[in-house]
């Protein structure tokens, strides 16, 4: 009874909040019609709940409640909060591309002087004015995930990026989602990659919020399209302010003999879902997906990652560590797919939980989809407290029990973050550790 | 005043008391050797005076320079120049030696308001007393005893004993899993580690690391108490006439 109502009134509010927007979002025709398809996909399910299987461990009927209204286009003032907001997360020798409450924001971000065979445009452009084609890839999500569904409906801005065959980047690319904090609002952002033929890039995305950000809502997705040969390496930043919500998607396809090195940090938000389906669509491709959840206060934090191996030969691995503090809760569901007809895959999947409260919960949930015969498939999950018998040590020779836990925890962690293979985005995934042992004291 | 004072010292683990009133006194320069039976109680003391949780004391007191040590946490103690080497020294993987040695150094330095030594001092000094013990370069890149013989980890706490410069040194089995060899190298880094400012309690089983570490007073343990002391004559009286008129004492 209760539930039925939750829904309704959900459903009620979140319908009036589509139509109110309505208007404002980018594209008419086939786009309109698109959204308008995605939102009854959405409006059909409504809010996931514990019911299904998926998000048994993070109901957002109770999590979230509700979708709020869509964000106002940022003013000058929010653009000078998100700018002193910037500063402080800078990193340096990168191309930055900064979206403000979910808007794409041009003085804070450098388009010129692009290398040769990378094209950057806005979302808001493309569903504009783009080619039909490309708006067709934006909507090839899977609106069956009612959280994408919704994306689909709602997506205001983003970054459309396009690295030509062969190209190889050597900056990488920076995209910074900023909610500049005045208002209670969401944003709706989707960004697309599509790396060419034996192109290479690398891809740095952070979440951040000003200081003194009310609760805000970011809902984003990414949708990569990694060519034959081409080789990209992302790390994913989730530092947002410690009421907000964060629920971001990424749809990957990599072709033939292709790499993908990726790796998520959550150490920001209240609430986080982080949503990734990987699809082998070519043979003799790797993916190495790792990630490390940094929790505390009662933050919730949800890692769901689908391998899908629809090919021979391909390789898979995965590496995850939740570091869980106070009444902190992380989830990680990780399903790895191995069609009938993907001889030869080579998966694996390793996920280790640190609690260092008695109330602190970690989920894990690997589950094996295993159709082919001739595979190596292999997962494990470990949870357990920080081992007193070297806290002592530690704290013998001088450590503080502070300290003393902080270097047990970077050496947890460690194992997971050594995956990285890129020198430069392995050190921005150390300092992001290093701040939050820091903020703990 | 003495280095280290215990006094009338009762400890219980889990209800069950093992130190039945122990009464011990160390003062600077001097080498202690504490003998006994298995069960004696010879872990426990150095357990108790390093400040690991778990044990209850339920009587008497340790004053270290005259200062109350159980009001201590382990990281004063150490700080303040008490170091235990462990008789099983663990193994911490993904921190390195190096790393961890530093870190320990200037958390030390820091709590007794020192300035922290810097990257080029520090290398320079762990490589001399790393070469002084026999331990190559690459066990320090390694993490913290990880795949480290029974020898190289004993090694390893010497490394530090010499490195962290405590005044009071206690050496809790520094001989088990030792062959003779190892046992020798050990030896002579404890050996070069006597100063006049510096006090050592050496905690063993067997009497034969005494011929490698000669000690100044030899106390006999058992069932909790200091049963006699006395010379290093008195470690070889009991080489011969073993452990049991002192069980009957008790």
């Amino acid at each position: 009874m209760n539930l039925a109502l939750a829904k309704t009134e959900t459903g009620r509010a979140l319908s009036d909040a589509f139509a109110l927007a309505r208007d404002r979002l980018p594209g008419a025709g086939s786009v309109a019609d698109a959204r308008q398809q995605a939102f009854e996909a959405y409006e059909g399910a409504g809010l996931p709940h514990r019911r299904i299987e998926d998000w048994k461990y993070t109901d957002l009927r109770v999590l979230m409640r509700e979708v709020l209204p869509l964000a106002a286009a940022p003013d000058a003032a929010a653009l000078t909060r998100a700018g002193a907001a910037l500063k402080l997360h800078a990193i340096e020798g990168v191309r930055r591309l900064v979206l403000v409450d979910g808007v794409f924001a041009p003085k804070l971000s450098e388009t010129a002087n692009l290398e040769k065979g990378l094209g950057i445009r806005t979302l808001r452009e493309v569903l504009q004015a783009g080619d039909a084609a490309l708006q067709a890839q934006l909507f090839a999500p899977d609106s069956s995930n009612p959280l994408v569904a919704l994306n689909s409906a709602m997506m205001t801005d983003g970054i459309v990026i396009d690295v030509a065959d062969g190209a190889v980047l050597t900056q990488p690319l920076h995209i910074v989602h900023i909610a500049s904090g005045a208002q209670s609002a969401a944003m709706f952002t989707r960004s697309l990659l599509n790396l060419g033929r034996a192109a290479s890039a690398t891809l740095v995305e952070s979440y951040i919020a000003a200081d003194g950000a009310k609760a805000y809502q970011a809902h984003d997705s990414l949708i990569l399209s990694i060519g034959d040969n081409a080789r990209l390496d992302q790390v994913r930043l989730i530092e947002d302010g410690r009421e907000a919500f964060n629920i971001s998607s990424s749809v990957v396809t990599l072709g033939a003999a292709a790499y993908l090195n990726t790796f998520a940090i959550t150490s920001g938000s209240y609430v986080s879902r982080y949503q990734a389906v990987i699809a082998f669509a070519g043979e003799g491709s790797r993916v190495e997906t790792n990630g490390v959840n940094l929790l505390n206060g009662r933050q919730h934090a949800d890692s769901t990652l689908v391998l899908d191996h629809a090919v021979p030969n391909c390789t898979s691995r995965e590496i995850f560590r939740s570091v869980v503090d106070d009444r902190g809760h992380s989830v990680f569901q990780g399903r790895i797919i191995v069609r009938p007809d993907a001889q030869k895959t080579d998966a694996k999947m390793m996920t280790r939980a640190l609690l260092l409260s008695d109330e602190a919960e970690a989920d894990n949930k690997p589950e094996l989809e295993i159709f082919a015969d001739d595979v190596t498939c292999g997962h494990g999950a470990t949870t357990g407290a920080l081992d007193e018998s070297l806290l002592f040590y530690l704290r013998a020779r001088g450590l503080s029990e502070k300290e003393a836990q902080a270097l047990l925890i970077q050496a947890f962690v460690g194992e997971a973050i050594e995956s990285i293979a890129n020198d430069a985005l392995r050190e921005i995934v150390i300092s992001a550790a290093e701040r939050w042992l820091e903020a703990r004291g | 005043m003495a280095l280290l004072e215990v006094k009338d010292l009762q400890v219980r683990v889990d209800d069950r008391e093992i130190l039945h009133g122990l009464s011990l006194t160390v003062n600077k320069g001097e080498v202690h050797a504490i003998m006994g039976p298995n069960g004696s109680g010879k872990s426990t003391l150095s357990h108790v005076i390093a400040g690991k949780p778990g044990y209850e004391v339920t009587g008497g007191e340790i004053l270290f320079n005259g200062e109350d040590l159980l009001e201590m946490s382990p990281d004063e103690r150490s700080a303040k120049g008490v170091f235990l080497a462990f008789q099983y020294p663990v193994e911490i993987p993904g921190v390195a030696t190096m790393t961890f040695l530093r870190t320990a150094l200037n958390a030390q330095r820091k709590a007794r308001g020192e300035s922290e030594f810097s990257t080029p001092d520090f290398l320079k000094k762990v490589r001399a007393v790393a070469a002084s013990l026999n331990i190559p370069q690459d066990m320090l890149r390694r993490g913290v005893n990880v795949g480290f013989s029974g020898g190289e980890k004993k090694r390893n706490e010497i490394l530090q004993m010499a490195l962290f410069e405590p005044s009071l040194c206690i050496l809790d089995e520094m001989d088990s899993g030792l062959d003779i060899d190892a046992l020798r190298i050990a030896a002579d880094g404890v050996n070069a580690l006597r100063s006049p400012d510096r006090a050592m309690v050496v905690i063993t089983h067997y009497q034969r690391l005494l011929n490698y570490i000669v000690p100044d007073f030899v106390h006999v343990m058992s069932r909790g108490r200091v049963v006699k002391s006395g010379d290093k004559e008195l470690a070889l009286e009991l080489e011969a006439s073993g452990y049991t008129q002192f069980e009957d004492a008790a």
